[in-house]
């Protein structure tokens, strides 16, 4: 598996061969809250970079997540849908949001890497 | 204009608080344990809110005063006996609403606790009803504490000892640490609790010996789920100046004897609306599944006709569920109505229920 990236939006992003798991990361479940809801986009459909591609929600309010790639629904974790405290207690590993089949990997190229996306997780949140 | 702290906020601090601004005072809207955990611990066992940022209006008078405020409150207060607690409101002549508020009749007058965001401007309503006549004073020089739940009785009665004898929506003045505490028995969470009207020099300790007999403070992230499973009103989402007491199913609040002659301001309105029924009324709502239905959804009924809108709409940690206020038009508001709410441009099944949505478990007594 590739090194882990992260986007601007709070999204990490591995890779498998041309598939990619997407989820929020700890820092952005941490901004967020308890989350109280999800949802994720529809196998088969296709997503585009930045935009989004799916829903949390805590009990303060709702926000957006987004696709860090361009690519085809392949597979969605239907765990987080029905037990969305999940995604605040294991945010980057079991409780990943969706997987992709992806054209361009070079996408992947513009996204951070941990320590950048740790110092840009801590400035942007003081 | 500087944003106002309460006389807890350094407590706050120190208890690891997320701060939001809310009506103009740094108030903590969580703290380290989260929302959801804050509520549970209200339910089970005791929490501690710092609502020093609501008004406490004190009017000084006797009987007079009592028959100028039964002009202006819908209530039957010559019959009120000291020490007793009503829900009431500040209305204009159309019967909207400016504030929601508890009134204490006490010895010297009448304590009134009013919404942050409105008691600047509830006092100059009422300072120009009830002209020079009679002293007022929105005091800030105290802090309001509540503590909700269960436990609260006892762990409350540690310290000062009596309150336990309170009954609902009743208070007295207590003696605890050399001054006088106004505590109430009451609250907003749909649970057994206190309010606690404390001098802000003796807030922060009074607050922290609350904390070392196992009581917990508790942020407004908390307030807000367990008002709402309670099925209580908040101004500025179900209540405001465009609503009427009966349009937001609160007759129950209106006093009996003072719908025969009226004479109080908005009871040509309100006795109206209770005869004919109110076109709109709020309900409670529960969307089918897992979603959320926040303030400023639009409700529609099969025929894709608008028929209300969500004013409060959330995760309840104790429901287990999503759980919603809002208004709709009276033919829909029966218990189990069908309704379809418009989240992110699609159009959700959910039902009209019963309010509460959690049971309450306010200890019996007068009232």
């Amino acid at each position: 598996m590739s090194e882990v990236k992260f986007s601007k939006e709070h999204e990490w992003i591995t890779l498998e061969g041309d598939v990619a798991t997407i989820g929020i990361t700890k820092h952005a479940t941490e901004m967020l809250g308890d989350i109280v809801f999800a949802e994720l986009p529809e196998k088969g459909s296709n997503v585009e970079k930045d935009g989004t591609a799916g829903v949390v929600e805590s009990t303060k309010a709702a926000s957006d997540v987004y696709t860090p790639v361009s690519g085809e629904v392949v597979d969605t974790n239907q765990s987080i849908v029905d037990d969305p405290a999940k995604i605040n207690e294991d945010p980057e590993g079991g409780a990943w949001f969706f997987k992709l089949k992806i054209k361009d990997t070079s996408e992947l190229d513009t996204l951070m890497n941990k320590e950048e996306y740790d110092k840009f997780a801590k400035e942007t949140s003081s | 204009m500087e944003i106002k702290k309460t006389s807890l906020n350094k407590l706050h601090q120190s208890n690891k608080a997320k701060f939001v601004e809310f009506a103009g005072y740094e108030m903590p809207i969580q703290y380290s344990k989260g929302i959801i955990e804050e509520h549970k611990f209200t339910r089970s066992n005791s929490g501690i809110f710092d609502v020093s940022h609501m008004g406490q209006l004190f009017i000084y008078g006797d009987e007079s005063l009592t028959e100028e405020l039964e002009k202006i409150f819908p209530l039957d207060l010559k019959n009120l006996k000291q020490n007793c607690s009503k829900y009431s409101f500040l209305m204009n002549e159309d019967a909207g609403i400016y504030d929601d508020l508890i009134i204490t009749k006490i010895e010297e007058g009448y304590l009134i606790i009013l919404n942050a965001a409105c008691k600047d401007k509830d006092f100059e309503i009422l300072s120009n009803l009830l002209g020079s006549k009679f002293k007022m004073n929105l005091d800030n020089n105290r802090s309001l504490i509540a503590i909700q739940g269960p436990k609260s009785v006892e762990i409350l009665n540690s310290i000062i000892n009596g309150v336990d004898q309170l009954s609902f929506m009743t208070g007295n003045w207590f003696d605890s640490d050399n001054q006088k505490l106004f505590v109430t028995r009451s609250g907003y969470t749909g649970e057994d609790g206190f309010e606690i009207s404390i001098s802000n020099d003796k807030a922060e300790k009074f607050v922290e010996n609350l904390i070392e007999k196992g009581a917990q403070l508790i942020g407004l992230g908390a307030r807000d789920t367990l008002r709402l499973e309670a099925g209580l009103c908040l101004y500025g989402h179900e209540l405001d100046i465009n609503k009427t007491p009966v349009e937001a199913n609160l007759r129950w609040a209106i006093s009996k004897s003072r719908l025969s002659n009226g004479g109080f301001i908005g009871s040509k309105k309100i006795m109206n609306q209770m005869q004919d029924g109110a076109s709109k009324i709020r309900v409670g709502i529960k969307p089918e599944g897992r979603l959320i239905a926040r303030e400023k959804t639009k409700i529609f009924d099969d025929t894709d006709k608008q028929i209300g809108e969500i004013t409060s709409g959330t995760f309840g940690p104790s429901v287990n569920g999503p759980i919603a206020m809002g208004y709709v038009d009276k033919e829909f508001s029966k218990v189990d109505t069908k309704i379809l709410l418009e989240v992110r441009g699609k159009k959700h099944p959910a039902n009209v229920c019963a309010l509460p949505f959690y049971k309450k478990n306010y200890v019996k007594g007068v009232n």
